[in-house]
């Protein structure tokens, strides 16, 4: 037990808009509530389900045999270089289900958590950033349809294959910004509550989910990557299947920039409104 | 030695809170004041103002200027009436509001207290819920583990660990809660009134649980109605009113200035609003319908409340008599105990509650007033609501004066006829089995 005469403590000062210098490093003290609160949406998301987990298995696997059906069988969409289609699908669809399960997710979960925000300190970056961690647990289960789709095919994949994991963390990274923003402002306008469902099931069109970004005429290409799950989504078919699906790069380096600015804004805007969320709740 | 761990300067918290304009139900009227207020809505969006409910703004201090200053190893009480401001200064204290004025300097590690079982999960087990509590209120891996047993243990409910606790009574779940609570390390604590939990034993257990932290050098901040927890625990108290300071001193004062300060609030104080109804005033009335202040052991008890009412159906009026130390003993629900509510028909109300003639030990006392809906939800609460004082209770006029301070109760009971003793029939002594078995 620490001795009360000298307390070893840290020496804060609350006033208003007082800027947290410790920021990030208290973060970094929470982390053990961060995992805490992963651990808990986990164990308690698949109780009472009959096949539990392998829901994380289910879905994406049922999404990819439709879209396969729809748009490679019916509207006959082109693949570059005879790469089979449901290849491109699950290329595609991998890191957008981990875009729209952050952004759906995280987006609400500072609100889900209100109870604990209006009760508890903690630095309030730590529950997005939780609903994060749960998603890659689901991500890394669904990771599986891509290797059985992979044998399926017989597809072998090249040296590429080893940047997997930077594409991942740069689709982390590009799912962040808009979560982590959407999650401070949520709280305050419940209104997009309501937008953030549309625009997932708009960008999963305008996204190249369902066909290659190749099939965009070349003007446009430059603008389309201001999507930046274009360049990133890209950039996962070409660790997968190498050379046959190349990255368009400048296209993929504006991607990376508009990632980088949403990141920016989205900490920025969460950290100015965070300070008031035990009011606005 | 003494250091300073929380020094508070000018400190102030302002909340906008909207409000509702009555309407008469026109069409046109309704259009343009929904649109009014849609444009302001959207002006504040684009500037990125708070959007609070109601069509008319208004600034409320929760706490204004207010100073004072915590050496390490007090034992403080905050008390206060509800709307006093004692939770935002809790919140404030805990980091988990901002103020809007002035700062607070802490120094040392704080750990908060304002609810038990902040973040239970009903669908996880008794196991897995301390763990995670324990995180949630700051106790680190290492410290978790070492304490488990001991809150285990505390809890009483070892036999139902792995059970998810959404199968636990409400009791145990409290038990289970204020243990994990109870085993928090930090050199200042701030509790806010979560003593009023569990049985009575289980109280016990948890004031005795409390002096053991606030011996053991801790500063601690605790918040109460509970007068007797209070001046067991704590030394010194801060009384809020309205948001300021308006006592700092040694306990026992500080207990004597709040009972006071019920005692002055006339009926025109402003007591807030509920959702659908509003308590607007109520006083205790004598037999000619006069207000007053004292009341008689023996005669009715009247009060006189006045209520708004959205028209809002399956209202109730429900009243909680407490004694000086603002423990609970007795209660009335319009709807439990008489099936009558609240007219459904928007207006103002005016009703007389006329009590039973109890024989009220001398002393203080309060009324709670509160509206519920279908006896479950409380719409709107006011604390002492009403405050009255019996001088003498002296049943059938014998000399003698019975007082609440005596210990034996607030009830003079009293005989429904005369009481008289008469010499024992044999055959009923119940010392004497040789007697009864001969005239049997």
């Amino acid at each position: 037990m620490t001795s009360v005469d000298h307390p070893s403590g840290p020496h804060l000062v609350l006033e208003a808009g007082r800027a947290d210098r410790h920021y990030w490093r208290d973060i970094w003290s929470y982390r053990g509530l961060l995992f805490i609160l992963a651990w808990r949406d986990v164990a308690v998301r698949y109780k009472q389900t009959v096949i539990g987990i392998a829901w994380a298995f289910v879905r994406p696997f049922l999404t990819m045999v439709v879209f396969t059906v729809v748009f490679g069988h019916i509207a006959k969409l082109p693949t570059s270089n005879g790469i089979p289609y449901a290849i491109v699908v699950i290329g595609g669809l991998l890191p957008w289900t981990l875009f729209s399960s952050i952004l759906g997710d995280a987006s609400q979960s500072v609100l889900s958590n209100g109870n604990l925000i209006a009760k508890v300190y903690f630095p309030r970056m730590i529950v997005p950033l939780s609903t994060v961690l749960v998603v890659l647990i689901d991500f890394a289960v669904s990771l599986s349809i891509l290797a059985g789709v992979m044998i399926w095919y017989a597809v072998v994949p090249g040296w590429q294959i080893l940047l997997l994991p930077v594409f991942v963390l740069l689709a982390l990274l590009a799912s962040l910004g808009p979560a982590i923003w959407a999650a401070a402002i949520v709280v305050k306008y419940r209104d997009f509550r309501f937008v953030i469902p549309f625009v997932l099931q708009f960008g999963l069109y305008v996204s190249p989910v369902g066909f290659q970004s190749t099939v965009v005429p070349e003007q446009w290409r430059l603008l389309y990557n201001l999507n930046p799950m274009v360049g990133i989504i890209d950039g996962f078919r070409w660790c997968i299947v190498g050379g046959e699906s190349p990255i368009y790069l400048p296209g993929f380096v504006l991607s990376l920039v508009v990632t980088a600015v949403f990141l920016w804004i989205g900490i920025g805007t969460f950290r100015r409104i965070e300070r008031g969320f035990a009011d606005l709740i | 030695m003494a250091d300073t761990v929380i020094r508070a300067e000018n400190l102030g918290k302002k909340f906008v809170i909207g409000h509702k304009i009555e309407r008469d139900g026109l069409l046109r009227e309704v259009l343009t004041t929904g649109a009014r207020a849609m444009l302001r809505k959207g002006a504040d969006l684009m500037r990125g103002r708070p959007l609070p409910a109601g069509d008319q703004l208004e600034e409320f201090w929760a706490l204004r200027d207010v100073n004072f200053e915590i050496k390490a190893g007090e034992l403080v009480s905050i008390i206060g009436r509800n709307g006093a401001g004692k939770t935002t200064l809790l919140k404030i204290l805990s980091r988990i509001t901002e103020p809007t004025t002035g700062r607070v300097e802490v120094k040392g590690r704080v750990n908060s207290l304002l609810e038990v079982g902040t973040g239970f999960h009903p669908e996880l087990s008794g196991r897995e819920n301390i763990f995670l509590n324990g995180a949630i209120l700051g106790m680190s891996r290492t410290e978790m583990r070492r304490r488990f047993d001991e809150i285990v243990d505390f809890s009483g409910v070892e036999k139902f660990i792995d059970t998810p606790v959404k199968r636990y009574s409400v009791g145990m779940y409290v038990r289970l809660a204020f243990a994990v609570a109870a085993h928090l390390e930090a050199e200042i604590l701030v509790i806010d009134e979560v003593l009023a939990v569990g049985d009575a034993e289980f109280q016990t257990r948890c004031l005795n649980r409390m002096s053991e932290v606030a011996g053991s050098g801790r500063t601690v901040l605790f918040v109460s109605h509970n007068f007797a927890a209070v001046a067991a625990l704590t030394r010194r108290s801060i009384v809020l009113q309205g948001g300021q300071l308006s006592f700092d001193g040694p306990v026992e004062a500080g207990l004597a200035h709040y009972t006071s300060t019920l005692a002055k609030s006339g009926p025109d104080r402003h007591w807030g609003r509920g959702k659908d109804t509003t308590l607007i005033s109520a006083e205790m009335v004598d037999q000619r319908g006069m207000s007053t202040e004292r009341f008689v052991s023996g005669t009715p008890l009247r009060l006189r409340v006045v209520v708004e009412t959205t028209g809002m159906p399956g209202m109730s009026l429900e009243a909680t008599l407490r004694d000086q130390h603002n423990l609970p003993i007795g209660f009335y629900s319009s709807s439990a105990f008489n099936q009558v509510l609240l007219p459904a028909k928007p207006g103002r109300y005016e009703g007389i509650l006329s009590l039973d003639a109890y024989q009220l030990a001398a002393g203080e006392y309060g009324f709670d007033l509160q509206t519920t809906q279908t006896n479950i939800v409380v719409d709107h609460k006011v604390e002492s609501a009403v405050r009255f004082t019996v001088d003498a209770c002296s049943p059938d006029g014998v000399a003698y004066n019975f007082r609440q301070d005596l210990g034996a109760g607030h009830l003079a009971m009293r005989l429904t006829g005369p009481l008289e003793f008469v010499p024992a029939r044999s055959s009923d002594a119940p010392g004497n089995p040789q007697l009864a078995r001969q005239s049997g």
